[in-house]
Order: structure tokens, then sequence, then C-alpha cells
């Protein structure tokens, strides 16, 4: 089959391997029938999450047909033939944390349990296509990918929806939502994000949803903001200010936003001579993630608010803004996505009419093209907001 | 036997089988393999790799040293209750399933059984236990009987976790190694604390109790691997050596990059 291969930094290749095969009895192969770029992928491509190797398969946004499901795969909730969008977390069901509802904490899940937990402490679950310290699973962005605990969390998908509205389920919309929910939103509320990519985009949405009056929305490029301001959020365009914290401080009467989201992550780009501290020190490996938007979210909540931390950081920060953390009786809220609780009920929200996801969608291309396209995502180039492949199309057809 | 058990136990043989394939392998040979690619890689990753392969050369050259007792501990949270971790854990022939250095277990007698490890470089040792100590849903300890070739004593307890959380494991396992083996000082050398390897056991059983089965990504679908990777896999410390796959590994990538 084909599959989108990380062969080093900034070095994406689409290579013929070998079609997966079941290898535990809860295992299901799907045949994917869409497959995304995440932002995510972009920490992988540009080289700055350990553990990786030459080989990987990427991708961790599909949904397909279920062809094949080993013998301990509950036939109850899951059959050859269904077609299901995968989660990208993968979870045992069993264990403490999947009985506590904190899906992506699965202790029963990364093989490579014994890594992570050298960094962290304690492991997370595994994840799709994303470093062996997560686990090493084959992603999808491929034509087939092989779905461990296939009766926990590959959720079915009705007739009649099509794959651009229920694929980005499988990542992007849940985390998006989570973001919003970790702000512990009161009606009324007003809501810093940074970051309009598609994470951050969900965000701006499921905060309305969620009963936030205002959204302020953070971001350099403006075919992006344009987005966010289509939302109903306020922008700002944190390249053509000053000073995003007063800012914000001056939209918000000095009180400051009720809740501040990093949607961005360990790659965060900003100015000032901590921007040249972070980035050399990234790039000398002594410090792996960049903070500054958790930096600047942290300054700008207001007293007694809430962090949330959607974004990607893959290991220590400097210059963490403790103190103010401290001082001003902050909370933050933070995890990779708990993907089963909300793919269920955002699912609904999808067939009700309150939300079409597709709208993120800014390039449909066959998978051959992925390597390009990663370039393309992350430069920004050619309005570039989320990537769809398809793993199936001729190459050599139509973008 | 049910097609779930098949296919751990087919997951459990695999390991054993490249492992055995591993013996004709000195840890000079090895060694001194991984000292040359590490030299020829020119970069960070390549003088770690030259000095865990010259480590491993020197590991081998001083085999024969004083043999140490080698005292493996941990415990871990199944959610299961006392008794059943106690009915899976004393049926010993179950061991080998979550113990990936042991290869068999058989019952030999009511309270005696024979035991069957896999050793570094592939290498078989064979000894005789039997029951020292056993209180249901309890306790249950373990000796090997005089003479055998490795002593191994062995004891875990079972105990109710606070807020019915399920059973907390405590298992202690005391290892005294066989004179003039590679043994000790290889275990040292790849890292393989005794306790890590243990730590890893439970967490195989905890998988296996909890979720029918041990997560695994071996033999899965993958791109062309690098020599780095394929000899950074020989060291990884929760797989000792396996041989001739990844030294068949390497001589490929480097073809490749050729």
């Amino acid at each position: 089959m084909k599959a989108v291969c990380w062969m080093g930094t900034e070095k994406m290749t689409v290579e013929n391997v070998p079609d997966p095969k079941i290898l535990n009895p809860r295992d299901a192969i799907v045949r994917i029938t869409s497959t995304c770029i995440c932002g995510s992928d972009l920490h992988l491509y540009n080289g700055f999450m350990p553990t990786m190797e030459q080989g990987d398969i990427m991708g961790h946004e599909f949904m397909g047909e279920v062809v094949e499901i080993g013998a301990g795969v509950d036939r109850e909730k899951l059959k050859v033939g269904d077609r299901v969008v995968v989660p990208f977390t993968i979870a045992c069901g069993r264990c403490f944390f999947c009985q506590q509802q904190l899906w992506s904490c699965c202790d029963n899940s990364n093989p490579n349990y014994w890594i992570a937990e050298k960094i962290m402490g304690y492991s997370p679950s595994g994840l799709f296509g994303y470093t062996h310290m997560l686990g090493g699973y084959a992603g999808g962005q491929a034509q087939y990918a092989r779905v461990p605990f296939a009766d926990v969390g590959p959720l079915k998908v009705p007739a009649g929806m099509p794959d651009e509205q229920a694929v980005f389920l499988s990542d992007i919309f849940p985390t998006g939502y989570m973001g919003a929910e970790n702000c512990n939103i009161q009606p009324g509320d007003t809501v810093a994000i940074w970051g309009c990519g598609p994470v951050g985009q969900f965000a701006i949405r499921s905060a309305f949803i969620l009963g936030a009056e205002r959204v302020i929305a953070i971001d350099r490029f403006d075919y992006r903001l344009q987005q966010a301001q289509e939302a109903g959020a306020e922008i700002i365009n944190y390249e053509e200010v000053d000073d995003v914290v007063q800012l914000l401080k001056d939209m918000t009467g000095n009180i400051g936003p009720d809740s501040c989201m990093d949607a961005v992550g360990m790659e965060a780009h900003y100015s000032g001579p901590m921007w040249a501290i972070d980035k050399t020190k990234q790039v000398l490996r002594m410090q792996p993630d960049r903070p500054g938007v958790l930096r600047e979210a942290i300054m700008a909540c207001r007293k007694g608010g809430t962090v949330s931390v959607p974004g990607v950081y893959g290991g220590f920060i400097d210059k963490m803004p403790m103190g103010a953390y401290v001082n001003k009786s902050l909370t933050m809220k933070t995890g990779q996505t708990h993907m089963m609780r909300y793919m269920k009920p955002l699912l609904e929200l999808i067939e009700g009419g309150k939300i079409d996801p597709s709208f993120v969608i800014s390039h449909r291309v066959p998978i051959d093209k992925a390597p390009e396209m990663y370039k393309v995502f992350r430069d920004k180039q050619d309005h570039c907001t989320k990537v769809v492949l398809d793993p199936w199309a001729n190459g050599a057809a139509a973008a | 036997m049910s097609e779930a058990a098949r296919i751990h136990l087919r997951n459990a043989q695999g390991r054993h089988h490249r492992r055995a394939a591993a013996f004709r392998w000195s840890a000079l040979v090895t060694g001194g393999a991984l000292a040359l690619i590490g030299l020829s890689k020119r970069s960070k990753s390549g003088v770690a790799l030259a000095a865990a392969g010259g480590l491993l050369s020197y590991a081998g050259a001083k085999a024969g040293a004083q043999p140490r007792e080698l005292i493996a501990r941990s415990s871990i949270l199944l959610n299961c209750t006392p008794n059943e971790a106690y009915q899976f854990w004393s049926k010993f022939e179950n061991l080998p399933l979550f113990m990936r250095h042991l290869e068999s277990v058989t019952l030999t007698g009511e309270t005696r059984s024979r035991w069957t490890a896999i050793g570094p470089l592939g290498r078989r040792v064979t000894w005789d236990a039997e029951i020292a100590f056993d209180r249901e849903a309890d306790v249950i300890a373990w000796r090997s009987l005089p003479d055998s070739e490795i002593y191994v004593d062995g004891i875990v307890k079972f105990r109710n976790a606070p807020a019915n959380r399920g059973t907390i494991i405590t298992a202690v396992v005391v290892y005294q190694p066989p004179a003039g083996t590679l043994g000790a000082a290889l275990a040292k050398v790849l890292g393989k604390d005794p306790s890590f390897m243990m730590r890893q056991d439970l967490r195989r059983l905890k998988a296996l109790i909890e979720a029918g089965e041990i997560p695994t990504v071996e033999g899965q679908s993958h791109g062309p691997r690098s020599s780095v990777a394929a000899a950074a896999r020989l060291l990884n410390p929760d797989d000792p050596i396996k041989g001739e796959g990844n030294l068949t590994d390497i001589a490929q990538a480097r073809r490749r990059a050729s």
C-alpha cells in the first residue's frame, strides 16, 4: 500500500509498504477513504518531537471502512463493513483512566510506556503516527491502517454524512471543543484564543456553543483571522500591534479575558529578545518547546481565570511566568483530547446542522502530493488551513 | 485454545525465536560492530553508539568476573480482585505470557515446576523451582531447588488498593546468576537493570489482565529504516539483543544508503 513516511526532518516521502496485519486480538484493519495532515504533524516534519524514526508512517486523522477484525473485537460494537472515523488516541477502554473518561491517559495502549515515563513521569495513551515515545504506531496517512482496541475508539458514521464532515471527528473538532470546555466558560465570558489554525477555528465555534459572549482570536495570517471573524470572533493580528497583552487589557476594561487558550503550542512565533533566546535554545536542543504563547496567555488572563492548553508541548520550557500564574490564582487545564468523550455528541451536532466542519478544508489532494503539502501547510502558502488526502486517487490527477 | 490465546502465544514465541537466533553472536562481535557503525556515523549519536559498542566488547572481554546478586522489585495496580490476580499468577505456566525472558514454565509436581529462561545472547537456562509459601489471594513465594544452575527466589503479594481501585501487587525476585557467564555484566551494560525489567513485565501483566492483550507494534508496516535506527533498536533496554533480524536490517539499510 501507499503510505506517507517520515524519512527525517523536512523529509516526507510516499513509500510502498506492506499492508498492515492484525497483530493483536482486538485489532481491526481499516481501508482509509480520507486522511488529513494535522498541525501537530508539522512538529514532526520540523523535527522538534524526539523519538521519530526513519520509515515511520505518519498521520492520525483518518476514517474509512473496516475490512478485517481480530478475534477479540466485540462484534456488537464493530463489524466488517462498518464505516468509521478513528480517534487519534488509542485506549483500551478498561483501565482506571479509561473508566474515568480520561481516554488519552489510557494505561495499556503504549508499548513504549517506559520512554514517555522517563520524560513525563507516567505515559499517556498511545497515538497513531506520533513518535515512538507515544507508542510507535503506524499512522493513517496511508491506504490501510491497523487500529488497536477497535471496539473502543472507532465511531460509526451515518450513511448520509460525507467524509469531509466526519473526518475531523478524528482529532481537531474534539480537540478544539475540549480546549473550549477546558476554558471553564460561564455564560457571558470573554475568551481569548491564540492560534487560528484548524483547532483554533473549532475552538472559537465551540466557545460560542458553550456560552461565551466574546471570543478574541489572535493570529498573524489574515485569511485565518477572516475565518475567525466569520465565526463571530473579534480579531487581533499580533504582527500589527505592539503589545497583545496590553491590547487585551484595553479591550476588556483592564480586567482581562476570563479564559485564555493556547492553540499554538511548542512552535509559536513571537518577537523580542525572548523569541531570539527561545529559538536559539530550540535549535541547540537545549529546550524542545518555544513557549511564547503560553507565557502571553498566562500574563493576559484575568485574575482567577483559566488557561486552556490544547496546543502540543513535547518536553520542557524555560521562563515560565510562575509568579503570575500563582499570584493571579489561575487554573490551567490541558491534555491530549479525551476523544471518546466528545466524538458522539459532536457527531450529533453535525447531524443536527449546528456546525459543518468541512469549512476548514483548504486543499483536497491525492496522497502522492502529501510531501509537498507538508511544506505548503508549514509555510502557510496558498492560504492553506487544512489538507485532506485521498489515499486512492491517482497522483497525476488534478489537485 | 482460543484465537486470542493463540495470538498471545505466537507473539510471545516470536520474541523467543529471534532471541534464540542471537546465540551465535558473541558480545565481542556485536560490540565491535556497533563501535564500527558508530564511528562511521561521525555524529553525536554515532559517538554514543561507538561508546556503547566499546562497553559491550569490554563486558564481553571481562566475562567471568564475580557473579553478583540481582534484585528485581516492582509493583503495579491491577483493576481486578486480589484473588483474580493471585489465580492468574499462581498458575506459573502463565508467567511466560508477560515475562519476556521466560520461555516456558511447566509443572513437574504438586509444588514443583521447571523454568526455562532465555538469557543474554540467546543462552537458555533451565532450573527447577518449588513453591516455598502459598496463601490464597494473598501471597505466593517460590525458590529454585539446590544445585540449580541459577538461583531464583521470588515472592509476590496481592493487596487491596484503596478506594476500590483493584489490587496492588508487589513482586520481588532475587537472581544469583551462574559464575562465568556474561549475564550480570551484560545486563548492566545494556541498561537492563532487573527492576526495570520487572516493571516492564508487570506492565505487560496489567495490560493482559485489564485489556486482554499486550500492546505491540512488532510486525507492523513501515518504510525503509536507517542503520542508526536498527542499531539503536539493538540497545533497546526492553528488548535485549535479538540477533540476525536487525543485523540484516542494518546491512540492507547501509546498502540502500550507499
